[in-house]
């Protein structure tokens, strides 16, 4: 049983969570109500990590984060680090694969929002910031709470990326898919049914807590 | 005009439907073996002719898992032996098919702008301060993984180095590791450095022969085969001087 991997798979997926509800949130914030005519490009950027192959995906943000790439080396001066096979270069990576994950959710939340009650608000003299975190936001919370869920379940199980990007190190890079599919390709298929069921029960767990949290009324048989 | 046509084409959709074409023979080939393995079908074909021959690359384990569940190849080759000798042991095999047909080299990988001599400085090159990471296969499960361990462990520096070292899941995606530049040298398979894909991308040092135990490369006819003849045919031509030649040729030894 591989514990170590699944608390790194967990830290992992609470931290691209926590990270794509801070840029997801003003990101679909713009894509939503931006007036601009080419927004539509950059939807279709955000989508794109559903489309590519998810180890083409990591070896291409491999060589973004890498020594020999701009943003490689000016991280490297930064920090005096390197980002791949690093746990802060899986967060980029993660962030990147999981965004449409948080922004398409997000964005069509905000979508739904009665943009009566936007104009009232701004009306009233709200500003736009404070519309946005006192009518829009919570009025999105259902559309929010699912894009979180859906970025940190995806996280949970990504492997392609992590693959290419992390490099297997024990504690900093293995993560709990990465640690299965060692078990799976050493032939301990034991071990890895083993780790694949604590994954899929906390995975329910987490998954089971967080749909009953979002019901408005708790309660286990319907009351009316 | 058109009445014709159609009974040309009628004819000719019937002859196709009656006459099924030979099975083809379908191998399950180790990732190791793209470059290699598509020479060797095209010498075997101009030779033996007929038998429409497909090749699919991948990690032997992978193939292993699916061959216990009967996934429908005719010819396994792995980049282990010991993958084919379980599939033998289970009866999933023609028996006595099961042979060896090649040894693996490995090699120390850097890529152009890496700045690391590695064909003056060979295993040294692993203890420079600018290397930071070395990418190696898997050792848990994947034989080049276990070469580069053992070759780094007989010169003494396994300590040293331990830190540096990243694991790719197979040989291949060691490489592009090494190949992107984010792990500053690779021990690879030579077959991959001198691939047509990467020529010109690197430098290379062969690692000394007598650094790590053979990488046995062995394979099977499975047992569901509907084309015995053409395995053992191909089976065959992989043993004898002219493949072993080709094999050679793409970086892998054999006796």
């Amino acid at each position: 049983m591989e514990w170590q991997a699944l608390w790194l798979s967990l830290r992992l997926s609470c931290w691209t969570t926590l990270i794509l509800l801070a840029i997801g949130l003003p990101a679909a914030h713009w894509l939503t109500f931006s007036p601009r005519r080419w927004k539509f490009l950059v939807e279709a950027v955000v989508a794109l990590p559903l489309v590519l192959p998810p180890t083409v995906l990591g070896f291409y943000i491999l060589l973004a984060i890498g020594p020999h790439s701009p943003a490689g080396r000016l991280y490297a001066t930064l920090t005096g680090g390197m980002l791949p096979f690093s746990f802060q270069g899986l967060l980029v990576a993660s962030v990147l694969y999981s965004l449409p994950f948080a922004v398409q959710p997000f964005a069509s939340g905000f979508a739904a929002v009665d943009g009566r009650l936007i104009e009232a608000s701004w009306c009233l003299g709200v500003s736009r910031t404070a519309t946005f975190f006192r009518v829009i936001a919570p009025l999105s919370i259902p559309s929010i709470v699912t894009g979180m869920i859906l970025s940190f379940a995806h996280t949970l199980g990504e492997f392609g990326v992590v693959l290419m990007v992390g490099g297997n190190l024990a504690g900093i890079t293995r993560t709990v898919s990465i640690s299965i599919f060692d078990d799976v390709q050493s032939l301990n298929y034991a071990a890895a049914m083993h780790t694949s069921l604590a994954l899929l029960g906390i995975s329910f767990v987490v998954l089971a807590a967080t749909y009953g949290l979002r019901r408005r009324v708790w309660a286990a048989w319907p009351m009316n | 005009m058109s009445v014709t046509r159609f009974t040309l084409c009628a004819a000719a959709l019937l002859s196709a439907a009656c006459s099924t074409p030979p099975s083809p023979l379908r191998i399950a080939a180790a990732a190791d073996l793209r470059y290699a393995l598509e020479d060797v079908v095209k010498t075997f074909h101009q030779q033996h002719g007929g038998v429409r021959i497909e090749s699919t690359y991948g990690s032997s384990g992978m193939f292993y898992a699916q061959l216990v569940n009967h996934a429908p190849f005719d010819l396994y080759l792995s980049a282990d032996v010991q993958y084919p000798r379980k599939l033998a042991e289970q009866g999933l095999t023609l028996p006595g098919s099961d042979f060896t047909y090649a040894d693996g080299r490995i090699v120390l990988w850097t890529g152009n702008g890496s700045g690391v001599d590695v064909e003056r400085l060979g295993m040294d090159a692993l203890s420079l301060a600018s290397v930071r990471h070395i990418a190696i296969a898997n050792p848990a499960h994947a034989p080049y993984g276990r070469a580069a361990e053992a070759a780094i462990r007989s010169l003494g520096i396994y300590d040293a180095v331990k830190d540096k070292l990243v694991m790719g899941e197979n040989i291949s995606q060691t490489f592009q590791m090494a190949q992107s530049g984010a792990a500053e040298v690779g021990i690879v398979a030579l077959s991959l450095a001198i691939a047509p894909g990467a020529a010109g991308q690197g430098h290379y040092w062969e690692v000394p022969r007598s650094a790590y135990p053979r990488i046995e490369q062995g394979g099977a006819i499975l047992k569901w085969t509907k084309n015995p003849e053409a395995g053992q045919a191909l089976r065959a031509f992989l043993l004898a001087p002219e493949g072993r030649a080709i094999l050679k040729r793409y970086g892998f030894s054999g006796e």
